[in-house]
């Protein structure tokens, strides 16, 4: 498909700390930790315990419900310690990394020639099964089921993302191997979702057994739900599954090589950052290493594994999540300001044109955790569908999550959203309503209700 | 400010539960939040949030107000001196305005804030900005000669039955202001009608009626005729007054100029639906137009559409009550219907019910009422597109 399909509706909004594609090298981490909270309505089973000596590929734990679904050691070495919060809830599994990551072997094969069922097994039993998501619901996918189609979305609109043709540069034939592999589990396409403006590596351009989408635009136009909805939209009763391309290519080095190798090119990024950069790490690795005097250190700050929109909040000796590329580093502005509503506000980022920042709109800026307000009951309308690219109607979605009416979820389109597709309009709220987690109420309660 | 700052960290805790002033939280909470944007940051979900507030909202709403306000009071005097038959200066005239509009404004937000204050304590809420705006609404609407204390009753009527039954900002179905309005204008009839109350201190002699009552006096004649013409050409045939603001009428709502003003400002920051204001305009001219071409009276035929927009309070209704976020539709789709509807109806109702020459109110008030049936449709509209969708696969 040449054609290009333009987001229009949504937002871009312009942070200082954009990383440098630079690679630059951080000490090594010696703990790595797999947080079963990256993985929303997961209960996980340990299988393993305090001082047990694992393997990179080895499962740490497995999903109780999905016993196949294995949690594995992003390196070799000896499990720590197991992090717990209220009610024992596993909040992380900590490894002690060995000096040099000794990998359990996994068959290697060329994907091609490979059964469905042989594919799969591979994933499971290597624990990569973890990165494959399916929509709806935004969960880790079944493996008992088979998607009408696989997306895989090669670029990221959200703020300060790092630039995901620099994060597989080099790695053409691994992704190529992945995109084998995942064509193996649906009897639909493979998508691949492209954005001509900033996807020019020739992973993508030259990749096969895929098919190219075109998507310009401002963000949400890299989430891969907004491309699922403008390709394909998900009706009642169908799945389809997501991977990201850094996830593509783990995939790929397993039936390459045979291994359960995760390392990635992590983003630093923020306004807190001296210089932000690329750092080449493994999935899970501390961040303290990659943080230790990077920091501007002016006042408190605020360190988010992913990104400002739907990342997640973490200590500065805390764990990249499962999925992120992108470390960002932002003012916490945990203070008072005085009469800050009232204010011409040059220095404040809206949506409207009620503070005077409208008159510099290329302007990057340094945006703090502040709610800049209060929680209040919704009061303005019209605001949520400027940044939503999609035909649901947000606010109506929403509140049929609040009253828990099923039928209505679903005939709003409850099955094809992800809190991540609401990011924008919790940014964007007025009346700063915790969006994304009504939205995943929402869903944890069609799973509740479905299954 | 940091000292500031310091005296309130000290006296916070006396408002707290189990403080001497207890039950005074919201009240402190509300003034705390006015001088300083509070230090919550955000615990899930986005880690930065857009800079504006319901605070930046209804002050921005405010300030579009002030050019109406403004001119009102300039008007108000204009118009007194004019029915004694006087000459002051522009200054005189304003302060003369200020003197008469300010007790009214003043009794509007006591009253109405008071209220809120205390159903904010009573529920354990914060208190919520949206009086802030209907506080400037119902002295805008009002006539000058409005009596303080019924100015009073009315807000509070709307305060609580109008907003506070329902649970509050954001839950009420009808637009407060005009639930005020209304109020006055059905208990008092005969405070927000006639000739009388819309100059201060006329001169018995002087003639006080608003160009609507003039205009609502065609009926009684077929268009063209003598009479029908004479008054056209004594009290209609000056459009340019009419859009100015020159003329008798509810303080803010006379000048059609100054409440422009006010739409370039909350169109221009997002902040006001031009979708409603414009379809509010396009539906009274469609009205006006038919009423052109088949009208049976005087004031259907003769009064050109453009000017039903200036009359009365139709373009402070279409920019100010219309788009009040939360009693009008909540859809894209649904805000073309409601603001097409409201102009209709506004010229439809003033034209043949002589009774209500102020349709505008009942007019928007009546959609208010109707628009979750209209979102009701948009949103199955979306529902049936979805469903389709399967069907079309299968």
């Amino acid at each position: 498909m040449s054609e290009v399909k333009k987001i229009k509706k949504g937002l871009d909004i312009k942070l200082i700390g954009k990383a440098e594609k630079v690679l630059e090298k951080a000490d090594r981490s010696e703990t790595y930790a797999i947080k079963p909270t990256d993985f929303p309505g997961l209960t996980p089973k340990l299988k393993v315990k305090v001082d047990t000596e694992v393997k990179a590929g080895s499962p740490l734990f497995f999903d109780k419900y999905s016993p196949e679904i294995n949690f594995a050691s992003p390196v070799s070495g000896k499990v720590i310690a197991v992090n717990r919060g209220e009610r024992r809830k596993i909040l992380e599994v900590v490894v002690q990394a060995d000096a040099e990551i000794q990998y359990e072997e996994f068959k290697k094969a060329d994907p091609n020639g490979l059964s469905r069922e042989e594919v799969k097994e591979e994933l499971l039993k290597s624990g990569l099964w973890a990165f494959i998501r399916q929509r709806p619901y935004d969960v880790i996918a079944k493996p008992q089921d088979t998607p009408k189609a696989i997306f895989v979305s090669a670029f990221d609109s959200a703020p300060l993302a790092a630039d995901v043709d620099f994060l597989v540069e080099g790695e053409a034939e691994a992704f190529q191997a992945g995109i084998d592999a995942l064509a193996k589990l649906t009897d639909g396409k493979v998508h691949l979702n492209v954005n001509p403006n900033m996807n020019q590596a020739k992973v993508f351009s030259e990749v096969k057994n895929a098919t190219v989408n075109k998507f310009t635009g401002i963000h949400p136009a890299g989430n891969v739900g907004v491309q699922i909805h403008h390709i394909d939209p998900i009706n009642k009763g169908e799945t389809a599954w997501v991977v990201r391309p850094q996830e593509v290519i783990f995939i790929g080095r397993l039936f390459q090589k045979g291994v359960y190798d995760v390392s990635r090119k992590v983003a630093l990024c923020g306004s807190e950052v001296k210089t932000p950069c690329y750092f080449e790490t493994i999935t899970g690795t501390s961040v303290r290493n990659i943080l230790k005097g990077k920091l501007k250190d002016d006042e408190t700050i605020r360190v988010i594994s992913g990104n400002v929109l739907t990342g997640s909040k973490i200590p500065e000796d805390g764990f990249l999540g499962m999925y992120d590329s992108q470390i960002t580093v932002i003012p916490e502005g945990d203070k008072h300001e005085f009469l800050g509503w009232a204010l011409p506000g040059l220095s404040k980022f809206s949506m409207s044109k009620s503070f005077f920042s409208w008159l510099t709109p290329n302007k990057e800026y340094r945006l703090d955790a502040n709610l800049h307000g209060e929680h209040r009951a919704y009061v303005v309308s019209g605001e949520y569908e400027k940044v939503l690219p999609m035909d649901v109607l947000p606010v109506h979605l929403i509140k049929s999550i609040l009253v828990e009416d099923i039928d209505q979820m679903e005939q709003l389109g409850i099955y094809e959203v992800a809190p991540e597709d609401f990011a924008l309009c919790e940014f964007v709220c007025t009346s700063k309503i915790d969006v994304q987690d009504i939205v995943r109420q929402g869903i944890d309660l069609m799973i509740k209700e479905m299954s | 400010m940091k000292a500031l700052r310091k005296f309130l960290d000290k006296k916070k805790p006396l408002f707290e539960k189990g403080g001497k002033f207890a039950k005074l939280q919201s009240t402190f909470d509300a003034f705390e939040t006015f001088l300083f944007v509070p230090d919550h940051t955000s615990k899930t979900g986005t880690h930065i949030k857009d800079a504006i507030d319901l605070k930046r909202t209804m002050s921005v709403v405010v300030m579009a107000l002030i050019p109406s306000l403004l001119f009102g009071m300039y008007n108000i005097g204009y118009q007194h001196f004019l029915s004694v038959g006087e000459t002051a200066d522009l200054m005189d005239m304003f302060v003369y305005g200020l003197i008469k509009v300010l007790p009214i404004v003043v009794v509007s937000y006591v009253v109405g804030l008071g209220i809120e204050f205390a159903f904010a304590q009573m529920r354990g809420h914060a208190v919520n900005e949206g009086f802030l705006v209907s506080g400037m609404l119902i002295p805008l609407v009002m006539p000058v000669e409005a009596p303080l204390w019924m100015v009073a009753v009315s807000t509070a009527f709307a305060v609580v039955i109008g907003k506070e039954v329902f649970g509050g900002t954001g839950m009420n179905i009808w637009n407060p202001a005009l639930v005020a309005r209304a109020f006055f204008f059905f208990a008092y009839p005969s405070k927000m009608s006639g000739d009388a109350v819309w100059i201060a201190e006329k001169a018995d002699s002087f003639s006080g009626a608003t160009p609507l009552a003039h205009a609502a006096s065609l009926a009684e004649y077929k268009g063209g005729s003598e009479a029908a013409t004479s008054i056209i050409e004594q009290h209609l045939s000056n459009s340019w007054d009419m859009f100015v603001g020159l003329i008798p009428g509810s303080i803010g709502e006379t000048s059609t100029l100054a409440i422009l003003i006010g739409a370039v400002v909350l169109i221009a920051t997002g902040i006001g639906s031009w979708r409603i204001m414009l379809s509010v305009f396009a539906g009274g001219l469609v009205m006006g137009t038919i009423f052109n071409l088949i009208g049976v009276n005087a004031y259907m035929t003769d009064i050109p559409a453009y000017q039903h927009l200036l009359l009365g309070g139709f373009a402070f209704g279409a920019v100010f009550m219309a788009t009040d976020p939360v009693s009008a539709t909540q859809t894209t789709r649904g805000k073309y219907i409601y603001g097409f509807l409201i102009g209709l109806l506004a010229v439809l109702i003033r034209v043949v019910n002589a009774g209500f020459p102020e349709a505008m109110m009942l007019a928007i008030l009546f959609m208010n009422t109707f628009a979750p049936l209209i979102d009701h449709y948009v949103v199955q509209g979306n529902v049936k597109r979805r469903l389709k969708r399967v069907k079309v696969k299968a």
